[in-house]
């Protein structure tokens, strides 16, 4: 999953936000194409910190602040990106990119293909998705399940320091829309860059935590939570293998598939809905891959369905939680 | 196309005079014709104002006492449009909000109980809960909130006025939104589609400045917001949103003719929040000469001013409204802290309308 670096020193700890930008500084020294454009990147910092110092850094012109006007901006970094450069676009959540996705799906998506293969589209649009923080049901939502659905176009859920510092280059690299998506519970979260990471592929997810008796498959916001959940597990002496997808377009079967031929059971954590959901994708998957290797059925661990409410408690309950991951498991393995 | 604030109350005041009408959410607003508005009327608006105002002080001590969370905006200094655009309503006219609407609910009559259990996410809120401070609703006061989509509530509103119209009504739907969601496509499509329409619409632009960090100059090409929506063919005019009575003679005028049948109006109200834009928000892109200079522009000091110099407000009676508001507020926060919490059984009530709703 990555090129390794012979000798390097161990960096310091680093916050996932911090891991961003410096993804961000990198990109935007290294090719001159590349350029950062959305609401309050600039002056502002990014509305969750992420591009703060860049305007400093690299001035207005490749740092652009936009007006509130999602649709304007994201088709203006499809067109930027036909027209030879290198767009990285910012839309501060997800629920606002749905003001964008027409031209997301109906321009980014197909302009290759409708144009025969003769209009590539380079552009990558991060944003944030993700509930946790008592925003309400028009900030909190996990739609990066839709966006998966979409042909001609590559899906990324970052959720360690290391994919956030390290995915963005390669996103770049990819001739195709790439679409990145920041759960906006991990900004904060604390890490250690692994110094000798050079680059990271975007094909493969990775075992983040090797097991025997059940393979948890999650990504972004549910990794942390799955990961406290195997801790959890591994206290009543279930082993459990998470499994973090990295990309969630095109799905990396094979990890999946040689996961839960080791441990024959599979519980899959996605704070999307259920219905219609990437989960429901996965464990389609499974059963049309791995039947035989089933000793139990596929669990799935997602969101209530229902507009993420504001109060806490209700919120709470909503969301996939370590005790409610660890349960399922409990239930596949009994 | 926009006029001086100083002419638009004029004009406004000489129509307000002519008419009788749309004045319910203010007792005191329907003073004899031909007489300028009376002391209990001034004394009522620096009342509602001053609810707003003490309101929004505890939900920065609420907030940082973590006992509302969530994103919450502030209205403090913009109090006047609220308040002054309300004057003009009656109580079956719709109102359509943003996320910063503590105030336009306040002054549509939503009970600070109410707006106060909501930020708590308790049972009694006006949301029960589920909306927190930027879903506020009101079905009953015809407060249809709360939307914390930039320039989500217009299309809404439009619709709204389509309805009032298609049944016959004379009722006007008002919609207020920010500079920063006059730039979206949803604010053009749905000025041409009220025009073109003339639905009963009032668009209030509260045009404080900014959108979160962006100035209006790096924001908007053209920034005469009124010239802008004049040129999809619906009066449109500019007035001074820190003096409630310039608000309210400009709203005023604005509805009579919108209830008139003459189509959409459109209010830029100019004005400013003292306070960043959200409590997540560390203000780092305003100058605080900037902020301090609008401060001396304070809309609930500014009529407290002008009462005392015309011998309308005194020191006691000052003193009586502030602790009467105060009491009202605290009142407010004792019932929210002791309201019950949403069970979670009741998670998945209101998905769908059926009885006991699950998906
Ligand atoms: C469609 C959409 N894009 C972005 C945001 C994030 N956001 C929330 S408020 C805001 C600024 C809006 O400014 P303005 O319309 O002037 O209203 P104000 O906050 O000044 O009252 C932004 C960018 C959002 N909520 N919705
Ligand atoms: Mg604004």
């Amino acid at each position: 999953m990555s090129t390794r670096r012979s000798s390097a020193g161990a960096p310091p700890p680093t916050t996932y936000r911090e891991a961003l930008r410096e993804g961000l500084r990198e990109a935007m020294h290294e090719d001159e194409r590349v350029f950062l454009m959305g609401e309050d990147v600039g002056n502002y910092g990014g509305c969750f910190g992420v591009s703060l110092g860049l305007l400093e850094e690299f001035g207005p012109e490749r740092i652009r602040d936009t007006p509130l006007s999602e649709s304007g901006f994201v088709g203006a970094g499809i067109g930027a990106a036909l027209g030879g450069m290198r767009p990285v676009v910012e839309i501060m959540t997800v629920n606002f990119s749905l003001l964008a996705m027409d031209q997301i799906l109906n321009n980014a998506a197909t302009l290759l293909h409708m144009s025969g293969g003769q209009l590539g589209v380079p552009v990558v649009i991060r944003m944030t998705t993700g509930a946790g923080r008592q925003l309400g049901a028009q900030h909190s939502h996990s739609l990066e399940g839709w966006y998966a659905h979409i042909p001609g176009i590559r899906v990324l859920a970052p959720a360690t320091v290391d994919d956030a510092r390290h995915m963005l280059a390669a996103a770049l690299a990819d001739p195709d829309p790439v679409l990145i998506f920041e759960h906006g519970s991990l900004y904060n979260a604390e890490g250690v860059l692994d110094g000798t990471i050079e680059a990271v592929d975007l094909d493969t997810a990775a075992v983040r935590r090797p097991g025997t008796d059940v393979s948890v498959i999650t990504y972004g916001g549910s990794l942390p939570k799955a990961m406290a959940a195997a801790d959890v597990l591994a206290g009543e002496g279930i082993s459990a293998e998470v499994v973090d997808l990295r990309t969630l377009r095109p799905l990396d079967d094979a990890t999946i598939m040689a996961s839960v031929c080791r441990t024959h059971r599979a519980v899959i954590i996605d704070e999307a809905w259920r219905s219609g959901s990437l989960a429901a994708e996965i464990s389609s998957r499974i059963t049309e891959q791995a039947f035989y290797e089933l000793d139990a059925p596929v669990e799935r661990v997602c969101s209530a369905e229902v507009p993420i409410p504001y109060a806490r408690q209700l919120e709470e309950a909503a969301l996939p939680q370590v005790a409610t991951i660890a349960d399922a498991v409990r239930r596949t393995v009994s | 196309m926009s006029s001086t604030s100083a002419q638009t109350e004029g004009k406004a005041r000489r129509a307000a005079r002519k008419s009788g009408r749309g004045k319910a959410g203010s007792a005191a607003a329907r003073g004899a014709p031909d007489s300028l508005p009376s002391p209990d009327h001034h004394l009522s608006l620096l009342r509602q104002m001053l609810t707003i105002r003490r309101f929004e002080e505890r939900c920065v001590e609420l907030y940082s006492s973590t006992e509302i969370r969530g994103f919450v905006h502030l209205y403090i200094g913009e109090e006047a449009v609220a308040v002054g655009v309300n004057q003009a309503l009656g109580q079956e006219d719709a109102v359509v909000s943003t996320y910063r609407e503590h105030g336009h609910a306040l002054a549509r009559g939503v009970p600070a109980e109410a707006v106060m259990a909501e930020m708590y996410g308790k049972a009694t809120g006006c949301s029960r809960g589920r909306g927190g401070s930027m879903h506020l609703f009101d079905a009953d006061r015809r407060f249809y909130g709360g939307n914390a989509i930039v320039a989500g509530g217009l299309p809404l509103a439009a619709g709204l006025a389509l309805a009032d119209r298609m049944r016959g009504s004379t009722h006007v739907t008002c919609c207020f939104f920010g500079d920063g969601a006059f730039a979206e496509g949803e604010f053009h499509e749905t000025a041409n589609l009220a025009a073109l329409w003339q639905l009963p619409l009032l668009l209030v632009c509260e045009n404080n400045l900014y959108a979160m960090g962006t100035s209006l100059a790096r924001e908007h090409a053209q920034t005469n917001l009124a010239m802008r929506a004049a040129s999809y063919g619906m009066p449109a005019w500019t007035v001074d949103g820190m003096d409630v009575l310039a608000v309210e003679a400009a709203a005023q005028r604005a509805v009579e003719s919108v209830r008139a049948g003459n189509g959409p109006h459109f209010i830029e109200a100019q004005t400013y929040r003292f306070r960043a834009h959200s409590m997540y928000d560390p203000d780092r892109y305003r100058a605080k000469s900037e902020i301090e200079a609008w401060k001396g522009r304070d809309p609930v000091q500014g009529l407290a001013d002008r009462m005392r110099t015309d011998g309308r407000l005194d020191d006691r009676t000052m003193e009586e409204l502030d602790k009467g508001v105060l009491g009202e507020i605290d009142r407010a926060v004792r019932s929210a802290e002791d309201a019950p919490m949403e069970p979670v059984a009741d998670l998945l009530r209101f998905v769908t309308s059926a009885p006991g709703s699950t998906t």
